[in-house]
């Protein structure tokens, strides 16, 4: 396994009075695919939030324990650089309601970049590592929901990667989408664990064990197995992680 | 058959009858007020009347003072309630984190937009003539306090329908709140501003209760600067003054005749306006 990018520490999560993570401890590695897999409500996707403190925007959220990255505590760091340098991408595809160029120039505008050839640059590297670029490169101008879904859905994987993160997060990216845009982004998401670190919450067996080289199942807030991904698939452990990849429950 | 029903019949014809006796009525009266307006209306309306200062000498009588004061007494107002409605709007919907809080000062705005003008009006004449003096600015503040609501409220409403997931994925890029707000949430709720800003124009535009107390009679041309700090009556209060204090009927109803098209045209605005962003949203 390669080096960890973020540490997880005892971590525990409150919605209010209910507890939706309970003590999990796992260490996140570079240049690497960890799935992310459980029953819904099991806080998978909680857990992907909390990462990048995107729970933060939930008045009722608490935490205790420690998320380290890069040895940095998340909790001590500045959230808007925390997230330039840990991306998120979202269940349903989200691009902003203006054209595709000002979509992907959005995260490096945000972080001061003005320079329009700058820009240019990054924006068409972001859109050719995103696998997009010879689909939008002669209408760059036009409105990102013009998009299909699924070039939505890579549109917002460019927009995440022009800002140079470390950490790519991905909640169910392909929940939303058809078998061959599913199949773009996973061959997508192959390509980009050469240089980023890939966090996906997925509900779907078969794409946990096609792309992932870790992956983690949750149960009711725990973490149950962590392992790697054709292991954990063929001898699991733990007794509840096999009734759930064999379909018992979930 | 049910027997229940059988006695009723008689009525169905009837209520058909009826219904359509009312509509018929509403659309009646509606052309007739509108036709009775212009036509009494447009025969006095001229280019002198529009482009001259009334004269006791000369015994003119011209609305060029009226149509100035009313332009900016709509300026002005709208130059406040603008900025100050979108940003309790913002404030309430993005920042307020106490739902009690914002729900007071939602209820207040509501009971705000229910009381008539004629108070609004009492009121502005005892915080802003009394300090400003009977002026076209006293006015305009009057009119700031009214037209809050309808600024506060549909920015709100517009607010609201823009989609969380675009909140997420700015500050998922890292995004401060205000750049969210500024770049992406703002942005896409102009139409609520805009449904806002065309109400309250018509609004302003048909206000006098309130502008008899606050912003005065007087009938001279001035700048802008000049016309805030001194008092003038706008279109509807020089009506009043022409109709029913110098039975000047003519130019009464060529004021009238005015402020109709005026409404038409906001009607109209309104719907384009409507569409535009239809059409927008669905591209």
């Amino acid at each position: 396994m390669n080096q960890p990018v973020i540490t997880v520490q005892d971590l525990n999560l409150w919605y209010g009075q209910s507890q939706a993570l309970r003590s999990v401890s796992i260490q996140i590695p570079d240049r690497a695919i960890t799935a992310l897999i459980g029953p819904s409500g099991c806080g998978k996707s909680t857990f992907l939030k909390t990462l990048d403190r995107m729970n933060d925007l939930i008045p009722s959220v608490r935490v205790e324990g420690q998320v380290l990255y890069q040895g940095q505590d998340i909790f001590q760091t500045d959230v808007n650089q925390l997230r330039r340098e840990i991306g998120m991408v979202f269940q349903k595809p989200n691009p902003f309601p203006m054209s595709i160029y000002d979509n992907v120039a959005y995260g490096p505008r945000t972080h001061g970049t003005r320079d329009k050839k700058t820009l240019d640059q990054l924006v068409e590297r972001a859109l050719r590592d995103a696998a997009i670029w010879d689909e939008v490169k002669d209408r760059l101008k036009k409105n990102a929901l013009s998009l299909s879904g699924g070039q939505q859905q890579r549109l917002c994987i460019a927009r995440a990667l022009a800002v140079q993160p470390r950490v790519l997060l991905m909640d169910e990216p392909t929940s939303a989408l058809d078998p061959i845009s599913t199949s773009r982004i996973e061959d997508l998401v192959l390509s980009l664990k050469e240089h980023y670190a890939i966090v996906m919450v997925t509900h779907n067996m078969q794409q946990a064990l096609r792309v992932s080289d870790q992956t983690a199942f949750f149960l009711l807030g725990e973490l149950i197995e962590f392992g790697e991904t054709g292991t954990l698939f063929s001898q699991p452990r733990d007794k509840r992680t096999e009734d759930y990849i064999t379909g018992r429950f979930g | 058959m049910m027997m229940t029903s059988s006695p009723r019949r008689p009525l169905v014809p009837l209520v058909r009858v009826l219904s359509l006796l009312a509509a018929g009525l509403t659309a009646l009266l509606t052309l007739f007020l509108i036709g009775y307006i212009l036509l009494q209306g447009l025969p006095h309306l001229s280019w002198e009347l529009v482009s001259t200062s009334p004269s006791y000498i000369s015994q003119r009588v011209g609305i060029l003072p009226d149509l100035l004061n009313t332009l900016y007494i709509t300026l002005t107002t709208l130059l406040f309630v603008l900025p100050l409605g979108v940003g309790a709007a913002v404030y309430l919907t993005e920042y307020a984190s106490s739902r009690r809080l914002a729900g007071a000062i939602e209820y207040a705005a509501e009971a705000l937009a229910g009381i008539p003008s004629i108070i609004y009006g009492l009121v502005g004449m005892l915080l802003f003539s009394n300090t400003l003096g009977t002026s076209l600015m006293a006015g305009a503040l009057t009119l700031v306090i009214m037209n809050l609501p309808t600024i506060m409220r549909n920015t709100q409403e517009s607010l609201k329908t823009v989609p969380q997931s675009y909140r997420e994925g700015a500050f998922g890029l890292g995004a401060g709140k205000w750049r969210v707000i500024r770049t992406v949430v703002l942005p896409n709720c102009l139409e609520g501003v805009v449904t806002g800003c065309i109400l309250s124009v018509g609004r302003i535009l048909g206000e006098s209760a309130a502008l008899l107390f606050t912003a005065g009679f007087a009938h001279t041309a001035n700048d802008f600067f000049t016309a805030l700090s001194s008092p003038g009556a706008t279109l509807t209060v020089a009506l009043y003054v022409y109709a029913k204090e110098q039975g000047e009927f003519g130019a009464a109803f060529a004021i009238a005749a005015i402020l109709m098209l005026l409404a038409l045209a906001i009607n109209l605005l309104a719907t384009l306006s409507a569409k535009f962003f239809q059409r927008r949203n669905a591209s």
